[in-house]
């Protein structure tokens, strides 16, 4: 009986603890929906800022982080995902391929504004790139690397290792069998791996402060060498820079940002859950 | 005539010695049982026909395995090319999680097979073989895991066979199954060795028995070195073994 009450307690404690976990996240979205619904219309989301910001849109921002979202893909993809099956399938456990996998543990605890001065020096600088889309989506690819490598390589693992042996039993090359049994089983994984990078560098200020992201420019970029206003930066600007900016405008800008990343979010959820119900190991 | 030579072969893990000096000559269109208790490295032998080992790091061999006259370790044979001549098939059922059609096409397509009236043939061929056609054929592209596990090694089996392999290598192919599809699968073999020359390891003493035409008995020693005790054929082997060891094993007596 005593047992039965303190495993009562016990629960209740553990039930407690979780709900810790849940409230700040609904404190956080409720806040912002509130108080930022009523900023947000059709004009915010496609029309220029005018005066100084405190009114008009914020579509140069939101196209801004768009295009560097996308232009981090386009870097951080095709890397991360083909350095994690050089590393899960064919490296050999070696010096060479334990730095890397150390270099790697290593990049993702680097602090945000360390990427930023980096990718200033290196794409903004001495590659002449300029502050610059181009430069601000190397940055974030970087940043988003190990995040995409480490999730991949953690996809092409959990594939059962008798599918390789089966594949190279049937005369079928080391490539073949990845190609055509490991990455397919291994798709949901590095799907939801990818689009949790994306969604992590959507969201930072950081490392695009000195490479892309500008203070004002009430126009839409024309090329990759081009800087741009994103939300992350603009909502960092008018929080604390612009002063008399009116509070709705700074709600309503959290809230785009929130449903952009977000709607990332929800895309890979339901891609895992609509490749889980596919998969019956 | 014999489709393996196997001379003097001896295959070590890292330093550690697990077979010592194995000779045996697996014949043509006959069912070949390796027997034994656990760990007397009848299973590093039958990896060894197709070089399935090559896969664990760190293992190297002694001696010569001639297939049809030709050694397979030769530096000009292609390990490919020789799993594709000697196929295999494994313990536990293992289809991709994929559909039926894409399992049995998986090995002609790494073949160059494209899609088409012939993949399509081969396929059924393959699946006809195993007498699965019938139970499949109204649903090619269900989950091949939908299939009763006696279903699942026929595919597996069909999977192996679907590039026409001179051998198959099966590695306690029934071990998962139940008794009713057991013996579906050894019909099944006493079938495929009109065409293929089939190598089994089994711990079923009345399955090797029932299905091989010839048996190779192994055995550790004090070291834990696997050793082929006796060989012959099976009817030889099981009611007149020369070995006392041999005798006693199959009485029941140990393993």
């Amino acid at each position: 009986m005593r047992q039965r009450i303190m495993q009562r307690v016990g629960f209740a404690l553990l039930a407690l603890t979780s709900l810790i976990v849940v409230v700040p996240i609904l404190l956080v979205v409720g806040i912002i929906v509130a108080r930022g619904l009523n900023a947000v219309s059709w004009e915010f989301l496609t029309a220029m800022p005018r005066e100084g910001m405190r009114a008009g849109g914020i579509l140069p921002a939101i196209v801004g982080t768009i295009l560097l979202t996308l232009g981090t893909a386009l870097a951080a993809i095709p890397v991360g995902v083909a350095g994690a099956i050089y590393l899960s399938e064919y490296a050999s456990d070696n010096i060479f391929t334990r730095s890397i996998r150390l270099a790697i543990i290593n990049l993702a605890g680097i602090p945000s504004v360390v990427y930023g001065l980096f990718g200033l020096g290196l794409f903004v600088i001495f590659l002449r790139f300029g502050t610059s889309i181009l430069a601000g989506s190397l940055t974030l690819a970087i940043m988003t690397l190990p995040i995409i490598v480490s999730t991949t390589e953690e996809a092409l693992r959990s594939v059962p290792m008798e599918f390789r042996t089966v594949s190279a039993s049937l005369g079928g090359t080391r490539w073949q069998g990845i190609w055509k049994i490991i990455l397919p089983q291994a798709f949901p994984g590095i799907v939801t791996g990818v689009l949790l990078g994306l969604l992590r560098a959507a969201g930072e200020t950081a490392p695009i402060l000195f490479t892309v992201a500008t203070f004002f420019l009430p126009r839409l970029p024309q090329s990759v060498f081009d800087q741009t206003m994103a939300l992350p930066y603009h909502l960092f600007v008018i929080s604390t820079q612009v002063p008399g900016m009116p509070m709705e405008i700074q709600y309503g800008t959290a809230l785009v940002l929130l449903v952009l990343v977000l709607s990332l979010n929800l895309v890979a959820t339901l891609l895992r859950s609509y490749f889980r119900r596919r998969r019956q190991w | 005539m014999a489709k393996i030579e196997v001379e003097h072969l001896y295959f070590y893990y890292g330093s550690k010695l697990v077979i010592e000096d194995i000779s045996l000559e697996i014949e043509t269109y006959k069912i070949t049982a390796l027997i034994g208790p656990s760990g007397c490295g009848k299973s590093t032998f039958l990896r060894c026909l197709n070089r399935m080992n090559d896969t664990i790091p760190g293992t190297r061999h002694r001696g010569r395995i001639l297939l049809d006259g030709q050694d397979i370790y030769d530096p000009h044979l292609d390990v490919v090319t020789l799993r594709q001549r000697v196929g295999m098939v494994f313990q536990r059922p293992n289809p991709f999680p994929q559909s039926v059609y894409n399992n049995v096409a998986f090995g002609p397509r790494v073949q160059g097979l494209k899609h088409g009236q012939n993949l399509d043939e081969v396929v059924e061929r393959s699946l006809r073989e195993v007498d699965l056609w019938d139970e499949v054929k109204d649903n090619l592209n269900q989950d091949a895991l939908s299939l009763s596990l006696g279903q699942q090694q026929r595919l597996c089996i069909a999977r192996t066979i679907s590039i026409r392999p001179d051998v198959i290598l099966m590695d306690e192919p029934a071990s998962a199954l139940d008794p009713i599809s057991t013996l579906h699968l050894e019909d099944l073999m006493r079938e495929l060795v009109q065409d293929y020359t089939i190598v089994i390891v089994t711990h079923n003493m009345q399955q090797a028995a029932r299905v091989s035409d010839d048996t190779a008995f192994f055995l550790t020693d004090d070291g834990q070195v696997g050793k082929l005790v006796e060989f012959g054929p099976t009817g030889r082997v099981f009611s007149a073994p020369e070995d006392t060891r041999t005798e006693n094993y199959i009485t029941g007596r140990f393993g």
